[in-house]
């Protein structure tokens, strides 16, 4: 369960989605896994440095967890973490609770919130100012689910759920500023990749 | 045709060609129909069985486990399907993953919902044009074939297939009053 002090929506710092995205990919130093959620999320981790095990989600939207779900079952003795904006998550809470039963110990999925659909025209979703997605996420049935307090808060729990193994929930509060770059939209060589970053599939 | 001789059922002939062709992750939303495929699958040890929240979950699902180098399949029923065409447009078709889906086929031969029976119409011709390929099973001296071979095509090929279950195999669901 979270901590005594644990950060609350309405006392966690807003932040930057790059600057998480590249301090996240910075603590990757066993081949993790990494899946990016449709839009900004998978143009921020493109732009952290590109890594054989990054999958870049192009369309799909919702979908970053339950395939992040799909490796974590294929290959347990891997971490794998999704990165998911709210929007996204809003198309696919059900999938929570399909994460709460399995109970995978190497799945992190981490929640870009900014309350809007940003890519489209920043209109608000419909979550915004409403929802927790940490008390959502809570009460799908997944314990270890917490608000990144700061940016050193946000390292320390991606350091616990990597060493203790979860599946964990860690909600960041972002700001508006779009994904740097874009990523190549190139789905057989985003696929081919990461199934050779993986080990899914040989070299050659 | 759709006895309760383990040997001869289409439930039973089903499980023991996904194990042949080392296809064990099943993933699904119920369907009456599906019953007794869902109790035998989940009985065997062999198998990692469980129920998604939605469809297309249950695809995302497979689709990251096929990347991980593990074979699975999605069981749904027609009004399920109906929730997929995004996910196979966006994501199983244009990145080639040979999704191995099982459709319980509602909505012909004895249909008694209307919403069922409209949204069937709207499932062949979604496959079609996603060029996806497609088998409808209507007899159990076929099954075996069918997806046997059906599964080798689909992961040779990267490309997904769809298994339509009629109720000519299954019997299907009937009006009970």
């Amino acid at each position: 369960m979270a901590p005594a002090h644990a950060a609350s929506f309405d006392n966690a710092k807003v932040m930057n989605r790059f600057t998480l995205t590249q301090r996240l990919v910075a603590k990757l130093k066993r081949e993790e896994a990494v899946v990016g959620g449709i839009g900004n999320t998978n143009f921020d981790l493109w732009s952290a440095g590109q890594r054989p095990q990054n999958f870049y989600m192009l369309g799909s939207m919702g979908l970053a967890i339950p395939i992040a779900l799909g490796v974590a079952i294929a290959q347990p003795q891997r971490h794998i973490v999704a990165l998911e904006g709210d929007g996204s998550l809003l198309m696919q809470l059900g999938c929570l609770t399909t994460i709460a039963a399995l109970g995978p110990k190497n799945l992190t999925m981490v929640i870009m919130d900014n309350g809007l659909y940003q890519i489209t025209g920043s209109q608000p979703t419909p979550a915004a100012g409403l929802a927790d997605f940490v008390a959502i996420a809570r009460g799908a049935g997944i314990a270890k689910s917490a608000w990144a307090a700061d940016e050193e808060d946000f390292d320390r729990l991606i350091d616990t759920a990597l060493a203790e193994g979860g599946p964990t929930f860690i909600a960041a509060r972002i700001d508006d500023k779009p994904g740097v770059g874009a990523t190549d939209r190139d789905p057989p060589q985003i696929r081919d990749r990461f199934m050779r970053g993986l080990g899914a599939k040989k070299a050659g | 045709m759709h006895g309760t001789d383990t040997k001869t059922t289409w439930h039973a002939i089903v499980q023991s060609t996904l194990k042949a062709n080392d296809v064990k992750l099943v993933v699904y939303v119920p369907d009456k129909v599906f019953t007794p495929l869902i109790k035998t699958l989940h009985a065997d040890p062999d198998f990692t069985t469980f129920a998604a929240a939605r469809e297309e979950e249950a695809v995302g699902i497979l689709c990251g486990a096929w990347m991980g180098g593990r074979r699975g399949a999605v069981l749904m029923q027609t009004s399920g399907f109906g929730t997929i065409p995004n996910v196979l447009a966006s994501l199983a078709v244009p990145y080639q993953i040979p999704l191995i889906m099982f459709v319980s086929e509602r909505g012909t031969l004895g249909e008694f919902n209307l919403g069922q029976a409209m949204v069937a119409k709207t499932m062949r011709p979604v496959l079609d044009s996603l060029g996806v390929e497609t088998h409808t099973m209507t007899r159990l001296d076929e099954t075996e074939f069918i997806v046997d071979r059906g599964i080798k095509q689909a992961v040779a090929t990267q490309a997904p297939v769809c298994f339509i279950l009629s109720p000519l195999l299954t019997g299907g669901k009937v009006f009970e009053g």
